[in-house]
């Protein structure tokens, strides 16, 4: 018996470029998934590894591999932990794009001074600056929760700095070709 | 496998981000937790300013509202709306108040509690 040829499997053209960034978004989406079962004192405080992954594609690639990676993160994360259009989704969300902004400007900076700590903590102040801003405007419409944006602002600085100095610790294991 | 880990030098600029990081963060500890404490407490009926009291002395304080009668506490430099006759009670929830610049509304009656400090920092009731 011969299959009829519509029910055959359908194959989708695929590039190098989607190989790779489907390869860095799942190494991205296991880290935001430890990352979620880890406790937090605060919610909301969470050191973000998933982003040494987007700023390490943003050095060894480029802006637009780096923003796939991240939001493809934010999307596939989500419908793992059951948090897709949920409140969290939404905060994941505005804070890469938020970050994805920052970064978007910080890829210009002149890289003899500015390494990926630099563009790490500018990220995460960008991040925290996101997420609040829907808490504020959305999730907490009240002026109370100015008493805890110096806390989380706190906490993206520490995490920015740690973050950036594990993706300049990542990108001199792995030399690009360029460099040698 | 074993994966030196190389220190290499800071770069300028990283250094100048994470100072201006710090700056930021030192910046936004001390405006947004300002926890001086206040002296006066303003209440306001409808659009006007009602009294001022000191909140060294305790007393209880009732005003005659649109709806009925709210009665207003103050003790030991706090200050708090005891009972209101709205229907969520947001105000009374809100509890006791004693820091510069806090505020408590009871929007069906019409009455707001606002703590001044020796010199006001803000307009929180008007921003």
């Amino acid at each position: 018996m011969t299959i009829p040829k519509e029910n055959q499997s359908i194959k989708i053209q695929t590039t190098a470029d989607d190989h790779r960034i489907a390869k860095l978004a799942a190494l991205a989406i296991s880290l935001h998934l430890v990352e979620a079962i880890l406790p937090s004192p605060l919610p909301g405080v969470k050191p973000g590894l998933a982003n040494i992954v987007t700023l390490f594609v943003l050095y060894r690639f480029d802006f637009a591999t780096a923003a796939w990676v991240s939001l493809l993160r934010v999307f596939a994360s989500s419908l793992l932990l059951g948090s897709f259009l949920s409140p969290t989704f939404a905060l994941s969300l505005s804070g890469a794009i938020f970050s994805l902004g920052v970064l978007f400007l910080g890829q210009y900076l002149p890289r003899q001074f500015f390494s990926a700590v630099s563009l790490s903590i500018l990220a995460a102040f960008a991040h925290m600056a996101g997420q609040l801003l829907v808490v504020r405007f959305w999730l907490i419409p009240h002026a109370g929760v100015a008493y805890l944006i110096p806390i989380f602002m706190a906490a993206a600085l520490v995490f920015g700095v740690v973050n950036g100095l594990l993706t300049n610790y990542l990108l001199n294991m792995n030399p690009s070709k360029q460099e040698g | 496998m074993r994966l030196p880990l190389k220190i290499t030098k800071p770069l300028l600029g990283d250094l100048l981000v994470l100072l201006l990081g710090l700056v930021f963060v030192v910046v936004l500890f001390s405006t947004l937790w300002n926890h001086a404490p206040a002296a006066k407490v303003q209440i306001r009926l409808a659009d006007k300013i009602y009294a001022t009291y000191s909140l060294d002395q305790n007393r209880t304080i009732e005003i005659k509202g649109p709806i009925g009668i709210t009665r207003i506490l103050i003790d030991h430099g706090k200050a708090r709306f005891a009972s209101s006759p709205c229907p969520n009670q947001y105000c009374v929830h809100q509890g006791w108040l004693n820091h510069m610049g806090q505020a408590a509304i009871c929007l069906p009656n019409q009455i707001s509690l606002e703590l001044l400090g020796g010199e006001k920092p803000f307009d929180s009731l008007n921003y």
